[in-house]
């Protein structure tokens, strides 16, 4: 199984690799002008268009592409100079990080909410819990980011503004990735807990959970042993996809918290028509959300035992 | 005569619905002798399984005993505590299900089910509970007990899980068992050795049985003594000989009527006519009137009171108390 989502992992890398490489070629903009500057001459620019091969036909441009990729080339930055993969793996960490406190953020507040307004149907929390996720589903994040740093940084001075510089497990880290990885991580959490209530809504009337009672199972085991397990099949897609969806989506909130992630490389690149590095950042977010749902589709079986991909 | 060991008293289960408060209950009352089977019958929604589930203090959330007593071995069990409540269930009363299929939690393995009752009422250990759990799982003729232990639930039979339902039933050796139509999800031949086996443990175990079916045949096989329910109310109860030989109400004879027979060429099914009545319908006097050939003024005005019919033989209807027209008696069950 693993073997054959590997290969279609690798076919759907090339699909993407394709379409983002087209749709650069025909977007507007030169890069060589850019690279230029504004008071070049005509001669300049043709003679940078002719350095960086742009005026090779466009199936020999996508095959030289494609031949560094296959050898790990990922290019060289047309702004910088500096190869693709090491601007991303700078930033890369950054991402990562935010992206995994967001993720943690979004399971214990949403796997948690979710399934107290699922045993408690109907009553205060669970009412006032769908009022935060549909909140939480619709605040655009630069707001919520925005709004955040004015009363916790600005007024309240107790976190830092932006950046994400100082390593995680130190306290400033831990208090740098606060603000952040809430606000990315609302969004999430909301998903989640509609989902998880969903989902323990449903098993919380199974046969199988009237035959645990009727063992004797005590109700606190009933609810987080016998009907979590069986309630977080679906939840763990959500997580997932949210998962792959904040490895890649990060672009707001790094912009808001100035946090120099790949999300940032990535506007900054498709501003200066940067294409080798905005391939190389779309191909690095496109292989983690595959290589995530993989994940999830494995983590499966774990949980379900009538799930097997034999 | 053997010890009462459950005795239900005017027992009132009610549910609160968007259309107010219906009852699935109205004041039924019965006991259980120990080592005795009860069965309990009657068309689906006539208040029997709930009757089992306010025993087991397992109601849905909206449902409650509303009024009356269940005394089990000398406690109320309407009294307990939820926490008290919950150490007799599995324990002292167990039940088995319907649906074998679905009754058993798909993501953890047999042996993780099994050993649960014994770890947490009998305070075994791991691998006590998974010695114990081998031996259960053999008495109730599972092969391969080892290997079962170690599988999950859709990797077996439903006539296999519900096997392991009994085991797990029967894993503290409770002194009351209530089956919820064990049988009724199974093929006939499965059916036949599931009830056989009930049969046989409750011997083996002296464990008082409620049988809870809309099987006639099942009753005839399996009970000691018969209760036949109504839209929520209590008809007829006797031993199963008098029951079968001298059926008094007109609902346990359409009942028995409407069993097939191969033996008897002439016989014709008789179904009963019209359906059993929803928990908020309204009727005045019995509650089997506008289903009952034989109804009469007397019928539709009021509630019939129970009679005794002999020791061990009692009904509710009217015409055991000498309103009916005997011809008409005769000519219709005739």
């Amino acid at each position: 199984m693993v073997v054959r989502r590997f290969f279609q992992l690798i076919l759907l890398l090339i699909g993407i690799s394709f379409l983002v490489f087209t749709s650069m070629y025909i977007a507007p903009g030169d890069p060589a002008a850019i690279i230029a500057g504004p008071t070049a001459s005509q001669a300049d620019i043709d003679a940078i268009r002719e350095d960086l091969g742009l005026n090779d036909p466009f199936l020999v441009q996508y095959g030289r592409y494609m031949n560094g990729l296959l050898h790990g080339d990922l290019g060289y930055s047309y702004q910088t100079k500096q190869p693709v993969w090491d601007a991303i793996a700078t930033r890369f960490p950054n991402t990562l990080k935010l992206a995994i406190a967001s993720i943690i953020v979004a399971v214990i507040i949403g796997v948690v909410a979710g399934i107290i307004s699922a045993i408690r149907q109907n009553s205060w929390f669970d009412v006032s819990s769908t009022i935060f996720a549909l909140a939480g589903i619709s605040i655009p994040n630069f707001w919520l980011g925005t709004v955040l740093i004015l009363i916790f940084a600005v007024n309240l001075q107790l976190l830092p503004v932006g950046g994400l510089d100082a390593p995680f497990y130190t306290a400033e880290g831990l208090k740098q990735l606060v603000l952040p990885a809430i606000t990315l991580g609302t969004g999430s959490a909301a998903m989640i807990a509609r989902m998880s209530r969903s989902s323990m809504l449903e098993v919380i009337r199974a046969d199988f959970i009237r035959t645990a009672r009727a063992k004797g199972v005590r109700e606190r085991t009933v609810i987080w042993v016998h009907a979590l397990r069986n309630a977080m099949i679906p939840v763990i897609t959500v997580i997932g996809l949210n998962f792959g969806f904040l490895l890649g989506g990060t672009i707001i909130t790094e912009q808001v918290f100035a946090i120099n992630g790949v999300g940032r490389l990535m506007v900054q690149a498709i501003a200066a028509r940067d294409f080798p590095m905005v391939q190389g950042s779309v191909l690095l977010v496109a292989t983690l959300f595959v290589l995530v749902n993989l994940i999830v589709d494995i983590i499966y079986t774990f949980i379900d035992p009538r799930i097997s991909y034999d | 005569m053997t010890e009462t060991l459950l005795r239900v008293e005017n027992l009132v289960t009610t549910f609160s619905t968007a259309e107010g408060k219906l009852s699935a209950v109205r004041g039924v009352s019965f006991s259980v002798r120990k080592g005795e089977t009860l069965c309990i019958v009657g068309e689906s929604g006539c208040g029997k399984s709930i009757t089992s589930l306010s025993i087991m203090g397992l109601l849905p959330s909206n449902g409650a005993v509303e009024s009356g007593s269940i005394e089990f071995a000398g406690r109320d069990l309407t009294k307990l505590s939820k926490e008290e409540l919950r150490r007799i269930r599995g324990n002292e009363i167990s039940m088995i299900f319907q649906e074998p299929m679905t009754a058993l939690n798909p993501v953890f393995t047999i042996g993780y089910q099994l050993r649960e009752p014994l770890m947490l009422h009998q305070k075994l250990s791991k691998q006590e509970a998974h010695e114990r759990g081998i031996e259960l799982l053999k008495q109730v003729g599972i092969p391969f007990p080892e290997k079962r232990m170690k599988q999950y639930p859709h990797e077996l039979s439903g006539g296999m899980r519900q096997r392991v339902m009994i085991a797990m039933a029967l894993a503290c050796h409770p002194s009351l068992l209530i089956a919820d139509e064990p049988t009724t999800a199974l093929d006939v031949t499965i059916q036949a050795q599931i009830l056989d086996l009930i049969n046989d443990l409750k011997q083996k175990l002296n464990m008082a049985v409620i049988l809870i079916t809309h099987d006639m045949g099942v009753v005839a096989e399996m009970a000691d003594r018969v209760m036949v329910m109504y839209a929520g109310e209590k008809v007829e109860e006797g031993d199963v000989e008098s029951i079968f030989a001298n059926p008094r109400h007109p609902y346990t004879k359409g009942l028995l009527q409407s069993v097939p027979s191969v033996d008897d060429e002439e016989y014709s099914l008789e179904p009963i006519p019209g359906t059993l009545p929803s928990l908020n319908e309204q009727i005045d006097g019995c509650r089997f009137h506008p289903r009952c050939p034989f109804a009469t003024d007397q019928c539709r005005a009021a509630s019939p009171p129970e009679r005794t019919i002999s020791v061990s033989h009692s009904v509710r209807c009217w015409l055991e108390e000498g309103v009916h027209n005997d011809e008409r008696v005769k000519a219709a069950t005739s």
